[in-house]
């Protein structure tokens, strides 16, 4: 029954999930392709690139992505990390409460 | 009366909520701060309200465009905090959460240093009842820690009025800047709780650990407050452009990686105030009405994303990220007024994020500020990324979680407060000259021009396009339950474990001077001993004879002077 159900729920469906990122896609297409019609003000050179926001949005996050996730490797710590250092300077006395 | 002390209504409200229970009560909370802005609309530019004190001339109010455009906002923030915060029974949170909003209020009005301080320390302890209120271990150790920070803040500002004024330029609150003495602690002072870079620990560590509500009055005011005196104090400052630069992109890398979904919206909410310290910085008349403008759009959609967030603790208990998820199918208002804040924070056109931040952009390239420009630009790619996508995508689709099942909508006034949240982040971005009426300056600003429209979307489309492909890629870093190291561990493990460290190193040295000492203590025992004890010779016992003798021979002695 409650597969049934589930069935009710919008992104259960895996072609409305597609449908969405068609949707992105193509809404990224019209985007680029309205550089070419449309004419941008530009106060930096670098704007008059053709597609330069979508390219600069498009590396921007991706760059973000790879750099925080080298990041994690120096930087990321246990769940109880700052819990564990103030049981540990307690550990003498834990023990004594009879904690195993 | 509340013209003349616009703090008063909200000071007042927090007297009488701690008196009174049940509807009286909310009825108490939410008069209050309608009260106060109705006090605030009757203030005329140019009132100054003094008094002296110890031949001190103190300005206790002083009404200009600025402060009352975040006497407004703080007002507006308050009463949005109060019809969030109504289900629940707490009088410490509420006296502590309407006193918060009054001294924010008191602080925008202060027209001397010594009054903003007293209101900066009253900030301070406050909100600190908003953490401590959860009531948990952790919060009361993270309450003591964001306390000493606040603190430490308002010692700093109050060493910097001294050293200003006793320099002979009086305590008035005006332009101050960097070369003033005193200049560079008052500047501290303001850098703490505006969150600089490497002073901005309180803040990720706080505001996660308040209650639900609390949170969202945390994010309101603190920091503004912080960002209307640096606008005050050091507008045109140079440094506060490469403070803000920093600001903004930095706290995006932990965004990304952050689980706690609070703590990626504490993060972000550093990145947004990095912008308007970038506006501050550049100090032309569109960059502060650029920093100003998004200083009360900010406190609006943040407060709307730490609701949203809020309302999901509060029905499910979890917070992080790798915990949540699927929830829309229960919770679809939230998942709306979510995402409505989450495109005001993205600034999407039509909402306000985009009618405030696109004037910092702006003035950044017009000033020629080119480097700063493109990484602005990065900054607002990365905020869309972590608190656009991020955050609706994993607390209410992503995968399904174990808490849909129970799941359901919060209390009706939770959803009352997030639409009127979200109804203004709509209005204000769809018609920004109601919001750009009350700015400090009229510079002509329009945000709705073909190039910056198609611009931001360009740059947010494609945005999103990456976040889908690293997602489906594989590539996007998965939620995991961890904490990320920042700053705070200087203070929450470094320094504590190199004491501990120092302190069982010196242990031998500590052992061997304590034996030293008492071995000390016994010799002395010993010699009293010898010479007091049983058998000692000042303890033989004299016969009363002899002391009447020697007192006949003092006294022959005194008459045989006495005649001399």
């Amino acid at each position: 029954m409650s597969g049934e159900k589930r069935k009710d729920y919008l992104f259960d469906d895996p072609r409305n999930v597609r449908l969405v990122v068609r949707g992105l896609v193509v809404a990224c297409l019209v985007l680029v392709g309205l550089d070419l019609v449309l004419h941008r003000h530009v106060a930096h050179p670098w704007e008059e690139m053709f597609a330069f926001y979508a390219v600069y949005g498009f590396v921007a996050c991706v760059l973000l992505v790879l750099l925080a996730k080298e990041m994690r490797k120096l930087l990321m710590r246990d769940e109880d990390y700052y819990e564990r250092s103030t049981r540990d300077a307690g550990a003498p006395r834990s023990e004594e409460s009879g904690d195993v | 009366m509340f013209e003349s002390w616009p703090a008063l209504a909200l000071f007042l409200g927090a007297a009488l909520a701690g008196l009174t229970s049940g509807r009286l009560r909310a009825a108490v909370m939410l008069a209050a701060p309608l009260l106060g802005a109705y006090g605030v609309y009757q203030m005329e530019p140019g009132t100054l309200v003094g008094y002296q004190l110890l031949g001190l001339d103190l300005t206790h109010v002083r009404v200009d465009r600025l402060a009352i455009l975040f006497g407004y906002l703080f007002h507006l923030a308050a009463f949005i905090g109060v019809v969030y915060s109504l289900h629940i029974r707490d009088r410490l949170q509420d006296v502590a959460a309407l006193a918060y909003a009054g001294s924010a209020v008191g602080a925008v009005f202060a027209g001397d240093l010594l009054t903003l301080f007293v209101y900066w320390e009253l900030l301070a302890i406050t909100s600190a009842f908003l953490v401590f209120a959860r009531r948990s271990e952790r919060s009361l150790a993270t309450g003591m820690r964001y306390l000493v920070m606040q603190v430490g803040s308002g010692v700093l500002l109050l060493a910097g009025a001294i050293w200003y004024a006793g320099a002979g330029n009086g305590l008035s609150f005006n332009y101050i800047g960097l070369d003033a003495p005193g200049g560079v602690l008052i500047f501290l002072a303001f850098g703490i709780k505006s969150a600089f870079p490497m002073l901005h620990g309180w803040l990720t560590d706080a505001y996660p650990e308040a209650t639900p509500t609390g949170t969202v009055f945390l994010s309101a005011f603190t920091t503004k407050v912080a960002i209307y005196a640096l606008a005050r104090g050091f507008p045109g400052t140079d440094l506060l452009i490469a403070i803000g630069t920093l600001m903004a992109c930095f706290p995006i890398f932990f965004a990304v990686v952050e689980n706690d979904l609070r703590r990626v919206l504490a993060y972000s909410l550093i990145n947004q105030l990095g912008f308007m310290v970038v506006g501050i910085g550049i100090g032309t008349e569109l960059a502060l009405n650029g920093a100003v403008a998004h200083a009360f759009n900010d406190v609006i959609f943040k407060g709307l994303l730490m609701m949203s967030m809020g309302a999901v603790l509060h029905v499910t208990g979890e917070m992080r990220g790798s915990e949540l998820g699927g929830l829309y199918k229960k919770m679809p208002k939230t998942t709306i007024l979510c995402m409505v804040g989450a495109a005001s924070i993205s600034a999407f056109p039509l909402f306000s994020g985009f009618v405030s931040k696109s004037m910092v952009v702006t003035a950044a390239v017009q000033e020629g500020h080119h480097l700063v420009w493109l990484a602005l630009l990065f900054a607002a790619a990365g905020v869309f990324h972590h608190a656009g996508i991020k955050i609706p995508f994993f607390a209410f689709f992503a995968h399904e979680s174990r808490y849909v099942a129970d799941a359901h909508e919060p209390p009706r006034n939770m959803l009352i407060a997030m639409t009127i949240g979200a109804l203004l982040c709509a209005g204000i971005g769809s018609f920004p000259a109601y919001l750009y009426a009350l700015l400090p300056y009229d510079t002509g600003y329009s945000p709705y021009d073909v190039s910056h429209v198609l611009a931001q979307l360009q740059l947010l489309a494609f945005s999103a396009l990456a976040f889908t492909w690293l997602k489906l890629a594989g590539i996007y870093p998965p939620e995991l339950k961890s904490v990320h190291l920042d700053v705070d561990w200087f203070y929450r493990r470094l320094f504590p474990d190199t004491i501990r460290s120092m302190l069982s190193r010196l242990a031998p040295f500590d052992r061997a001077f304590r034996q030293w000492g008492l071995s000390m203590v016994s010799l002395a025992q010993q010699g009293l001993c010898r010479h007091h004890g049983s058998y000692g010779v000042l303890a033989r016992a004299w016969p009363t004879g002899s002391m009447v003798i020697w007192v006949a021979v003092l006294l022959g002695l005194s008459l045989v002077l006495y005649y001399l």
